[in-house]
């Protein structure tokens, strides 16, 4: 049995609204709200990135994991905002923990899709037998250009799994991915900000792939909708998961727990993850899971997980999702997140 | 200056807070030690410090050194983690002006200095509100 | 060992000095000095100093200052304790004349502080704090004593106005020398309505950044009216301590032992007691500093040094006055100089030399020197004979 044995997130405390971002430039809060259906985002303080969010996730995560750090054979980062161009996070995050020397370290990027990319790899290595444990993150500190639609999304955070075999919480059951080179997104090197296709994102990019990758895994798993407790979507926006959960013929109560986007916002390669950690916050055992993630691109992982009677032991060792997400909430006004960002232009 | 050497060198204690105690009377040293101060013994067993603590004393950094004027101001605390160990580092995501002496801290991972915009980052512990 | 005096002093008026240089400073200060004594050369000199290369990209200063008071050949030695390099300057000056090895040696301190801007003299004086544990992050000396400040004031009680208090008697004290930095009078509302630097800690509570030297000359007693006709003065006592580096080390954090154990040594070898003291120059670089050393050299009990400045005790005209040259706080604190320009007031005050701040009948006066939030205190005692 080769599955999660523990997992963790992490949620910044500091929030802005969509109101104080669309006051600043003049846009129509009521009609983001409505039609991204998002109501406030995550901010990283100005201390926190990748790494420090990746730590956080991960100790959460040992802390129902229970298990002897040194024993941990590869130590994934999926991010699109790692702090150093070069030089990885994982090595940071396994020094931490103290997973080194004696481990596999590697940082992923593809867009939202990084954290997932982590998460099949290191699955895969605990189930071909090459390492006892695997540890994958996803997490991310993203920023939307000032004025554009993305940085009323762009949020903070990230969820961390640990995969093995003994003591397993949750049964990967399935996997699949879907993948096709598609200009949707992206950010050159050297510059700050990413760009994107407009509706380009929509229809051809996110739809597609992630229909594509649900669709892709249930045929081969002989599943359908009918057979999952939950359905966790790559959430952009608060409205894009709930679209295309409707479109592959799931209900909104599957989709609900999962559902983190419009109080949390877009966390990029944390998004799905944190969605899982969430919705495993909340199972019972014999619950039936699919996560499918998105990383414009363009792809998406999809994997189908089983609930062990091992979840009531260990979920409550640590903070869940939902309860860090109301906890000690400090919203900002736009002028301290752009010092926060750093979008303040500052004298040498 | 390289200070990548450094950078390395103090990361049992930046990222694990590792810690020694005095096999003899119990000690915490934090850096560790070749000598106790209590009893100068010079055997120590490694330790890892609790994530938890109370505040000991308190001040906000209004006026910072020149590497930290951007975070200012910045509250730092003495904090007490268990066994007599104690530490000084920032507490963050707390109300500047609400902080107290007695209250329960725990510790997180954080970065605390970077070395320019182009240099090496420097993480370790802060302290949050528990 | 050989009884020592002090037969020459000089120092110049203190402040943000943009036209004066390091070596400047000093040689006006080393002049004076050898002037006052009546003396053309010396046989040693110990120079104290914190931290000139970080203030002006200058060490050496052992060479650069025989130099440049004309005496390149005297054997020169640069002391640093950080705040307490003067008053480690002056014992190490002491026990050279009382050892015998030499007659006249000149100690000098010196601070140059303004070449550089507010973070980085803020990160400078912060080097004397332990870098990797507590500079690393983020705290400043301000922040030290601040913290030593919430400390005391949860323990005793010490009140936000007492700290006050402290600035005002120091800058009325100050009003009356000419050679302070800020010699003017301040209210308790002023402090308590100026910048904060580190709360609680207002920028009124805080000593200032300062261009200054201070020099005196020793011998031993026995010789000292062959240089000089003035009132003789006698160091009679000298203690040193250190403490942790890191305040978060110690285990009672509104406590200076360092400077309680050198007042012990420093009463021990004068055969006399706190009651015993006439005059006293402390290190009130911050105002919560005032008010534990005097709790340290044992002229309050723990926890009284807040209530006793209310009272008036450390006025000029008070039980035991404190600080009549105005202290760090209004006569200003080039680190190193400040030790040495204790001894200088002291000095003055037992030959009764300072006029409109004289202290009455000052026979026995005390210098306490600090560096850091604590962790090294010299405590000197001077008698007039
Ligand atoms: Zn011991």
């Amino acid at each position: 049995m080769v599955g999660i044995i523990g997992y963790g997130a992490y949620v910044p405390r500091h929030r802005i609204r969509v109101e104080e971002i669309a006051k600043v430039w003049g846009a129509d809060a009521p009609s983001y709200k409505r039609g991204l259906m998002l109501e406030e985002k995550t901010v990283p303080a100005p201390d926190q990135d990748t790494i420090t969010i990746s730590v956080e996730a991960t100790k959460n995560a040992l802390k129902r994991a229970n298990i002897n750090p040194a024993e941990i054979g590869c130590v994934y980062i999926g991010s699109e905002s790692h702090p150093y161009a070069v030089k990885p996070s994982g090595t940071t995050l396994a020094e931490v923990i103290g997973a080194t020397p004696d481990v596999h370290c590697a940082d992923f990027e593809f867009a939202c899709k990084a954290g997932s990319e982590g998460m099949f790899v290191a699955y895969g290595l605990v189930k071909a037998g090459l390492v006892k444990y695997g540890l994958a993150v996803g997490a991310d500190t993203s920023q939307g250009a000032p004025g554009d639609a993305l940085e009323y999304a762009a949020a903070a955070g990230g969820a961390a799994f640990l995969f093995g075999t003994e003591r397993v919480i949750a049964t990967i059951d399935e996997t699949f991915s879907y993948m096709t080179d598609t200009p949707d997104f992206w950010r050159r090197e050297y510059q700050h900000y990413p760009q994107h296709a407009g509706r380009f994102t929509g229809d051809p990019s996110y739809f597609k792939h992630v229909t594509g990758s649900a669709n892709g895994i249930m045929e081969k798993a002989g599943m359908t909708p009918q057979d999952f407790n939950y359905v966790i979507c790559h959430q952009p926006n608060g409205k894009f998961p709930q679209r295309v959960g409707k479109m592959l013929g799931f209900t909104r109560e599957q989709i609900e727990p999962g559902w983190l986007s419009p109080i949390l916002g877009n966390t990029y390669s944390g998004s799905s993850p944190m969605g899982l950690a969430s919705t495993l916050d909340i199972a019972k055992p014999g619950d039936r899971i699919l996560m499918v993630s998105y990383g414009s691109g363009s792809g998406s992982d999809s994997f189908v997980l089983t609930v062990t009677d091992q979840i009531d032991q260990v979920r409550d060792l640590a903070p869940h999702v939902r309860a860090q997400l109301a906890a000690n909430k400090n919203y900002i006004d736009y002028g301290t997140y752009a010092k926060f960002r750093h979008k303040i232009l500052k004298a040498e | 200056m390289s200070t990548s050497a450094k950078l390395k060198r103090e990361m049992p204690q930046r990222y694990r807070m590792e810690a020694g105690k005095c096999t003899t009377c119990g000690y915490i040293a934090f850096p560790p030690r070749s000598i106790c101060p209590e009893c100068q013994a010079r055997e120590f067993d490694t330790v890892i410090l609790p994530d938890e603590g109370t505040i000991l004393t308190h001040t906000v950094i209004r006026v910072a050194p020149s590497q930290f004027t951007d975070e200012a101001p910045y509250a730092i605390a003495i904090i007490e983690l268990g066994e007599g160990a104690r530490v000084l580092c920032q507490l963050v995501d707390c109300d500047l002006e609400q902080i107290a002496i007695g209250d329960p801290v725990k510790i997180e991972f954080r970065r605390i200095q970077a070395e320019g915009k182009s240099g090496v980052l420097f993480y370790g512990y802060k302290a949050v509100p528990a | 060992m050989r009884k020592v005096a002090i037969i020459g002093i000089g120092m110049n008026k203190w402040g943000e000095l943009w036209d004066t240089s390091l070596r400047e400073l000093y040689t006006e200060a080393a002049l004076a000095a050898m002037d006052d004594a009546g003396v053309a050369r010396v046989d040693s000199m110990y120079i104290g100093c914190m931290s000139s290369g970080l203030f002006t990209g200058q060490e050496h200063l052992s060479s650069l200052m025989a130099d440049y008071t004309g005496m390149a050949g005297t054997p020169a030695t640069r002391v640093e304790s950080a705040c307490n390099s003067g008053g480690v300057a002056l014992r190490q000056g002491f026990i050279e004349v009382a050892s015998g090895m030499s007659d006249l040696v000149l100690v000098g301190g010196v601070e140059k502080m303004t070449d550089v801007d507010g973070g980085m003299a803020t990160y400078a004086l912060a080097t004397a704090a332990d870098q990797d544990y507590e500079s690393f992050h983020g705290v400043t000396f301000p922040g030290l004593y601040a913290m030593i400040a919430n400390a005391h004031m949860a323990r005793y009680g010490t009140t936000r106005e007492q700290l006050a208090m402290v600035a005002v008697k120091n800058h009325h004290n100050g009003s009356m020398n000419a050679r302070a930095q800020y010699p003017f009078e301040i209210t308790v509302e002023g402090v308590l309505d100026s910048v904060r630097v580190a709360d609680p800690l207002r920028i009124l509570d805080c000593s200032p950044i300062t261009d200054g030297a201070a020099a005196v000359i020793l011998c031993p007693l026995e010789k000292a009216k062959e240089y000089s006709d003035k009132a003789v003065v006698e160091i009679v006592g000298s203690g040193h301590a250190t403490d942790t580096i890191a305040l978060h080390s110690r285990k009672d954090l509104s406590w200076l032992g360092a400077t309680y154990t050198a007042a012990q040594r420093a009463y021990a070898m004068a055969g006399c007691k706190p009651e015993d003291i006439d005059l006293a120059e402390v290190h009130d670089c911050f105002t919560i500093a005032e008010i534990c050393v005097t709790e340290a050299l044992g002229f309050f009990d723990k926890g009284d040094g807040g209530p006793a400045v209310e009272r008036g005790d450390t006025a000029i005209t008070g039980k035991i006055p404190v600080n009549s040259s105005g202290g760090l706080k209004s006569k200003g604190h080039p680190v190193g100089a400040t030790g040495v320009a204790q001894i200088v007031e002291l000095t003055e005050q037992l030959r009764g030399e300072s006029g409109k701040r004289q202290v009455k009948n000052a026979r026995r006066g005390l210098a306490q020197n600090m560096g850091g939030s604590g962790g090294s205190t010299t405590v000197h005692i001077l008698e007039v004979k």
